[in-house]
């Protein structure tokens, strides 16, 4: 293969590797969209959350003794969800559920102001600076070709292409097979129906924020040991992206999600490898705009009926 | 007992979201990353946090409701009814403000210049999220697309301030526009997540253009208004003169501030006028219109779209001139002026004072602004407290501290009676 | 058929795998009040927000004094002088009955923003028009003592009315009514009735009306239209479906 080839493959799999993860976050945003029909704004803050949480137990791990890495990596991943999952859960209860009924903006400043207090929370909490961590897992396989141009794939980046993967069937399994993931879809097409039905509506929109917490708790503790920085801010551009992908796949549709996540993923990569990387954040923002003016529902979303 | 169940689960869940975040610190140790456990000061106050939790939960039954009536409207005390007694009032505190600065020290002059910039904002801000009930997350955007205009026309065509002021509002009107036209047409959540990205993405072109703004550095060496043509500095090479030569008293620098005051002041004043015009005339009519029942608006033909569009273009013009008196002031910007945080503030300020009502946001305006200012040490928590407050003020008090009637066209009784009378057949 | 005011030809409308609408025709001349009925969920409501341009109809055309309106969003429709009520009232709850009249009249305000702004006498005299037109209808529907009150505060019988006030000012051709008599005492319905038989003599406006008020429909209809399951079943004056065989066994049942 020639260089520029190979160079355009390498930017192919780098995209994948981000897109994943955006996916991930991504689908946090659509499965809430979905139940209750709002932007869940704090959900990037989620993403920081776990990837501090990861951060912290790694280095915790560390300084106890503790380095076998399968070992440090269940336990940081499992932690992180943990800690996600209990933070989607009070959000709920605490800035959700009291305006559920209300004015759709009156909602959506209870959002937006959670995600400003949880974004200087962590502020306070381990300071505003980046930190950074060494990275744990190095190497990778040479793919074809030699020398600095070489098609290659990280050991960081199998893990994430497989954790991912094993996430998003773990959700298709429940969503579409177990009980609760039944009660969910209920939800989604008619709430008022299924609390009549005798399915405890509050319990189900709860449950959909913890799984969708969990899940952008992967992706800070996939994309924390990827970069191995972090800072308060990560969560703010990173679910400004992951909803720029949950749009673009169509907003409620989890297929669309995981779709959008990798397609922002490798357009990303491919303005920041072939223009500058300065825009490369410019591009998801033009691609959100693109979406919305000309196709709203996205590319796996139906558009929506409004009742009148 | 279903309480105390509860009570417990939640002062727990408390604990363990505290304990999880901030019971381990990070800290870079060269190029390693060490931990340590956090000082004994934050598990006490997490504890207390649990209790309180605990305590709220236990007697939730028993505590008043805290979700007021959201159709309660804020009444003027009686001194302060009818119209006559309130121009009397609007004078005196009027008369009040432009005294102010003559008694006042120069750093009062200056926090209280803050303010009036802040005032600006909200009222413009007002007008999008109050009035028309678009969420805008990017409002910072055209504040910094106001600034940068002056100071960029400044720098290459050397504009004065007075020139680029209505320049400076009609390009944030346009980016209002250009930005508006594609999102509006769609639901309010996705004009909130586009405004959002919009204000980060004018950030980050300020920053990255860096032949054209001098990115990260800012361009500096902007100068101050003029007093029809007169400058107010020690001496000056061309132009007029400086504005103490001409009246013949001796320099002082705090003519500077006082007069930045009171431009700050005018700016506030004329921003009033024209909001409470816009209320009273068809357009802000639409807007609350289409705040209340798009469906109906576009059943009588009101098209949604361009109403939008007015009042977010209106809205951001405002941003533009707070924008290019603030690059004014400071005579110097840079990107980081422009962080999200201050759209932020600015929401919370139209929050807190209540959604619509100009009176609540100018007191809102004052209230965030001074604080800080005031308590140095609270700084930290500022931010902290804000995003606090806004969810707080959403579940408790969605109308804002000082909701105000709306000011309502009334039909007067004279027409009431002719019309009754048969006369107004004739007006069809 | 030169005065044919509205004509709606194999009009459709499908959500994902429900046909709601199919093929439906109907046409309105002018001056006349034409009744839209049926049984519960045959589809009215989906006809009317089809015609009035807030669906955009699967297939089918929709021509209003000769021009296409289906490609149209609903407010250019709107503006054509085709406007309508809706079946859950839809006023500006928190504005006065005054307010909702005024913002009715958008087209006839002045709305030069300079004008506005310094209260020119041209822009006062342009807005007290407005309010003299608003105090005429008020008056037509017996709400003038009202005008000053919030909507909301009004009875159900009188907010129906001042939605229809609110269309009227607009100064239309065609009124579109989705069941103004529902939730109507018998004398507010006697008081709709007259109304709408004014409204057609004195304003010269067509009426479309979609009622469950069999009296009122065949008192007042000039051709009625039964939609049955989303297809046009019968079209005909009052009397002619009074005794149609397929009308009557829709909404009876077989046997």
């Amino acid at each position: 293969m020639s260089e520029s080839l190979l160079y355009f493959f390498q930017q192919v799999i780098n995209g994948l590797t981000v897109g994943s993860t955006y996916a991930l976050i991504a689908i946090g945003y659509t499965m809430v969209y979905g139940i209750i029909g709002m932007i869940n704004f704090a959900h990037g803050e989620i993403y920081m959350i776990g990837t501090y949480v990861t951060f912290i137990v790694v280095t915790a791990l560390a300084s106890m003794g503790i380095e076998f890495l399968p070992v440090v990596l269940v336990t940081a991943l499992a932690i992180s969800m943990l800690v996600a999952g209990s933070y989607g859960y009070a959000i709920e209860r605490v800035a959700y559920r009291p305006v559920r009924g209300s004015k759709r903006l009156i909602a959506l400043i209870s959002a937006i102001g959670m995600s400003i207090f949880l974004q200087n929370y962590m502020r306070l909490a381990q300071g505003p600076r980046d930190l950074a961590m060494p990275g744990l897992i190095s190497g990778g396989w040479d793919l074809s070709g030699e020398g600095p141009l070489a098609l290659s794939l990280s050991y960081m980046q199998a893990i994430i292409f497989i954790a991912t993967l094993v996430s998003m069937g773990a959700l298709t399994w429940f969503i579409s097979r177990s009980r609760t993931g039944r009660a969910c879809r209920a939800c989604a097409q008619d709430q008022g129906m299924t609390s009549l039905l005798g399915i405890n509506t509050n319990k189900v929109i709860a449950i959909t924020f913890v799984i969708g917490a969990m899940l952008a708790a992967v992706a800070g503790f996939l994309l924390g040991l990827y970069y191995g920085v972090v800072n308060p801010m990560i969560g703010f551009i990173a679910g400004l992206k992951a909803f720029t992908a949950a749009v673009l796949g169509g907003i409620g549709s989890i297929p669309g999600a995981m779709l959008g996540g990798l397609i922002l993923g490798v357009t990303e990569n491919m303005t920041a490898a072939y223009f500058s990387t300065e825009y490369k954040d410019v591009v998801a923002f033009t691609l959100l705009c693109l979406i919305l003016l000309f196709k709203p529902s996205g590319i796996l979303g139906k558009p929506e009926v409004e009742k009148i | 007992m279903a309480n105390i169940k509860s009570a417990f689960f939640s002062a727990l869940l408390t604990l363990f979201l505290g304990v999880s975040v901030m019971g381990l610190q990070l800290e870079s140790a060269g190029i390693k990353l060490g931990v340590q456990v956090a000082d004994s000061h934050t598990f006490w106050y997490l504890g207390l946090a649990a209790l309180l939790v605990f305590g709220v939960q236990l007697f939730r039954d028993k505590l008043p409701r805290l979700r007021s009536d959201p159709e309660k409207r804020f009444e003027w005390p009686e001194v302060f009814k009818g119209e006559q007694r309130q121009r009397m009032w609007m004078a005196l505190v009027i008369i009040l403000m432009l005294m102010f600065p003559f008694v006042s020290s120069r750093g009062w002059i200056d926090i209280a210049t803050l303010v009036l910039i802040y005032v600006m904002l909200g009222l413009g801000l007002n007008i999008v999220v109050g009035l028309a009930g678009l969420l805008d997350l990017g409002y910072v955007g055209f504040y910094a697309v106001g600034a940068y205009s002056y100071a960029l026309l400044h720098q290459y065509l050397g504009f004065s301030f007075w020139e680029a002021l209505p320049l400076a509002g009609g390009m944030a009107a346009l980016f209002g526009f250009l930005l508006g036209f594609p999102v509006l047409r769609l639901r309010g959540d996705y004009l909130a997540i586009v405004t959002l990205g919009f204000g980060e993405i004018i950030r980050l072109m300020l920053n990255n253009l860096t032949e054209l703004t001098g990115g990260p550095n800012g361009i500096g060496g902007i100068p101050k208004p003029t007093f029809f043509g007169l400058e107010l500095s020690r001496r000056v090479d061309e132009g007029w003169g400086t504005l103490h030569e001409f009246f013949g008293f001796s320099y002082s620098p705090v003519h500077k501030v006082i007069y930045l005051y009171l431009l700050a002041f005018l700016l506030v004043l004329l921003t009033l006028y024209v909001i409470r015009r816009f209320i009273r005339m068809p357009i802000g009519r639409s807007w609350e219109a289409l705040r209340e029942d798009d469906i109906a608006c576009r059943s009588l033909g009101l098209s949604p779209t361009w109403v939008k569009l007015s009042a977010f273009t209106l809205g951001a013009s405002f941003a533009g001139f707070a924008g290019s008196f603030f690059a004014a002031r400071q005579g110097f910007i840079s990107p980081n002026s422009f962080a999200f945080i201050e759209s932020a503030i600015i929401l919370a300020i139209v929050v807190l004072g209540g959604m619509g009502s100009q009176l609540g946001v100018i007191l809102a305006a004052i209230a965030m602004i001074l604080l800080p200012e005031l308590a140095r040490e609270f700084n930290e928590y500022r931010m902290l407290l804000f995003g606090l407050m806004m969810v707080v003020m959403m579940v408790w008090r969605p109308q804002g501290l000082l909701p105000m009637k709306r000011p309502q066209r009334r039909l007067d009784t004279t027409r009431l009676a002719s019309a009754s009378t048969g006369e107004a057949s004739n007006v069809k | 058929m030169s005065n044919n005011l509205l004509v709606v030809r194999d009009l459709s409308m499908r959500f994902g795998g429900l046909l709601a609408v199919d093929q439906m025709a109907l046409t309105v001349d002018e001056r006349q009040i034409v009744s839209l009925i049926g049984p519960n969920g045959a589809g009215k409501t989906t006809v009317f927000n089809c015609i009035s341009g807030f669906y955009r109809p699967t297939s089918g055309e929709v021509i209003f004094q000769g021009k296409a309106m289906h490609r149209l969003p609903d407010y250019k429709i709107a503006r054509h002088g085709m406007v309508r009520t809706f079946q859950n009232i839809r006023l500006f709850r928190e504005m006065t009955v005054l307010e909702n009249l005024l913002i009715a009249q958008h087209m006839q305000a002045e709305r030069n923003l300079l004008k506005g702004m310094f209260n020119t006498s041209g822009y006062r005299k342009k807005e007290d028009e407005l309010a003299d037109r608003a105090a005429y209808w008020l008056e037509r529907v017996g709400l003038l003592e009202h005008a000053n009150r919030e909507s909301a505060y009004l009875s159900y019988g009188q907010q129906r009315r001042l939605e229809i006030a609110r269309c009227m000012v607009t100064q239309p051709r065609l009124l579109m009514l989705d069941e103004p008599a529902a939730g109507l005492n018998p004398r507010e319905t006697a008081e709709l009735d007259e109304l709408i038989v004014e409204l057609k003599d004195q304003q010269g406006v067509a009426v479309l009306l979609i009622e469950h008020d069999m009296k009122l429909v065949m008192g007042i209809s000039d051709q009625i239209v039964v939609v049955n399951q989303g297809a046009h079943l019968a079209s005909g004056t009052p009397d002619e479906i009074r005794n149609n065989p397929d009308v009557i066994k829709a909404y009876l049942g077989e046997e």
